[in-house]
């Protein structure tokens, strides 16, 4: 073979990786699309599993309620800090409860709480759906003509649309409290004075704004780590067995926290 | 040894040409090239093979879990091959299996694994389930195991409780993914008698996937071996050894030694 014939050779292998990394990636999302709908229609189908998603909810919400109280409790405090320095500077601490309110409701509580959330039950939904996968215990549901969708994946959509929403209100209210307590008891700032500029900047279209990025950062985080545990045995370079289930638990929390990131931006841009 | 004769039987499952490859590329791993067999109604055919053979395949195309490349896989006389999803689930409401690892659910323990199937496709009261389920446990001396989790049972409690739960349906069909991998010679015998209790009480043609060779020939009626893609099928296991088929030779030899020459 010829230096030409070579470099023929080589070009033409290049080309053919990036093809048929193109078409997995298409036929990944292909598979996650398809999957994100069967998940919805899972929960018109009957029997509707009411106590599956009440159990659910007890697991990645209120379960969930620790971290969160503590993550809030600490942002606010450190937002009540940082606000009053950088405020102070400009004689403006007046518009402190302004500032931390905005900032947690439109921003840091939605996001936060989506990250935790992603950490703690992501995580566990992902290597739970996982090891059902690799020990057949998936496929036994369906020889058994029960619909996997229903019966175990969504509920826990349900579950998740539910608690992140509840989760990050929590939070909001928490952080505010965080803020009061740094701003108002320990650095001084007028207590009336706080509360009155946060009623007069917080609007209806900032709450409305951290709502929706909580409902499509839940919907984020059920889809990939429910998604990814479900395909355990179709991902790339995963491995096999337990192996697989950990590295695509990994994985599915950096894609959720990640996608998390980047629709946070999106939505802040288009709704803002 | 000679099988009962199946060949005037009605068929439950038939594969008429199957192919199936797995790969990026087509031709990069035939499992199955061109398959075609039966299985009669009502009756136990083995299906045997060394590893990686595509016994398990067999298994997943008859459930649907896997579609052939070409060819049909006719349940009676529906193809699932070509199948719905929805027209699928009924079909396999004529199944039980009985998974390698027996496939118990984690979370739920022994008493929920059996009666899932109830609840989720009867319309079975509460007291009916517990009174069906409670019989079952006693019939596979399962008794006082109810509120167990798998994790808490032995190999062979795990694919007694398998077996229960495959059965609480009373399936017309079903499927045994090698039943007694990683259970001791007594504990295999047991599944074995339980097995034939079994199938005298409820009637269903069985399919058992196994490389428990030649034990797992005396439950036999049929006996299908696989090797390199080929397939051939026995009704006597004195046969075995005059397959037309030379991978099917060389696999007899390989496995049965002496009593194969």
């Amino acid at each position: 073979m010829n230096q030409s014939e070579k470099n023929t050779s080589s070009f033409l292998r290049i080309i053919g990786g990036l093809g048929e990394q193109t078409l997995y990636v298409l036929t990944d999302l292909g598979r996650m699309g398809f999957f994100l709908f069967f998940a919805f229609m899972g929960l018109l189908k009957s029997p509707f599993r009411f106590r599956e998603v009440i159990r659910q909810v007890c697991f990645i919400g209120a379960g969930s309620l620790t971290v969160i109280f503590f993550t809030a409790l600490s942002s606010g405090m450190v937002l009540g800090l940082q606000g009053y320095y950088s405020l102070h500077k400009f004689g403006a601490e007046g518009m402190l409860g302004s500032a931390v309110s905005l900032t947690l409701i439109m921003e840091l509580g939605p996001v936060l709480t989506a990250l935790m959330v992603s950490g703690r039950a992501g995580s566990a939904m992902c290597a739970e759906i996982g090891i059902m996968r690799i020990s057949e215990q998936i496929d036994a549901l369906e020889c058994m003509a029960i619909d996997p969708f229903r019966y175990l994946i969504s509920p826990k959509f349900l579950a998740v649309l539910i608690s992140v929403p509840l989760l990050t209100a929590i939070f909001d209210v928490v952080g505010i409290m965080g803020g009061y307590l740094a701003g108002v008891k320990l650095m001084g700032v007028n207590g009336g004075a706080f509360f009155a500029g946060m009623q007069q900047s917080v609007t209806n279209h900032d709450i409305i704004l951290g709502v929706v990025k909580s409902y499509v950062f839940a919907l984020l985080i059920v889809w990939i780590c429910t998604g990814r545990g479900y395909f355990v045995q179709k991902i790339r370079g995963t491995g096999f067995g337990a192996e697989s289930v950990s590295k695509v638990t990994t994985q599915a929390v950096v894609m959720s926290s990640i996608s998390v990131l980047i629709f946070d931006y999106l939505l802040t841009a288009v709704l803002l | 040894m000679t099988l009962n004769n199946t060949t005037s039987l009605e068929p439950a499952i038939r594969f008429i040409d199957v192919c199936k490859s797995f790969g990026e590329k087509i031709s990069q791993n035939i499992v199955l090239d061109r398959v075609s067999f039966s299985v009669p109604k009502g009756q136990t055919t083995v299906i045997a093979g060394g590893s990686g053979q595509g016994k398990s395949v067999i298994l997943k195309l008859i459930l649907g879990l896997l579609r052939p490349d070409s060819g049909q896989v006719l349940v009676g006389e529906k193809n699932i091959a070509s199948m719905g999803y929805k027209a699928l689930q009924e079909v396999r409401l004529l199944f039980g299996v009985l998974f390698q690892g027996s496939a118990l659910f984690d979370s739920l323990t022994v008493f929920e694994n059996i009666a899932l199937p109830l609840r989720e496709r009867t319309k079975f009261s509460a007291k009916e389930i517990q009174v069906r389920v409670a019989a079952t446990l006693e019939q596979l001396d399962l008794t006082g195991h109810e509120t167990k989790f798998p994790a808490q049972l032995s190999g062979g409690m795990k694919k007694r409780v398998g077996l229960a739960r495959a059965l609480q349906l009373e399936p017309e069909i079903v499927l045994f993914d090698e039943p007694t991998t990683g259970l001791d010679p007594v504990m295999s015998k047991e599944i074995y008698e339980l097995f034939v209790t079994t199938q005298q009480r409820i009637g269903y043609t069985a399919v058992i996937v196994s490389h428990d060779i030649p034990d797992i020939f005396t439950l036999a009626d049929q006996i299908i071996l696989l090797n390199k893609g080929e397939l051939d099928v026995f009704t006597d296991t004195a046969q075995i050894p005059h397959s037309s088929k030379p991978s099917i030779r060389e696999f007899a030899r390989m496995v049965m030694g002496q009593q194969a020459a």
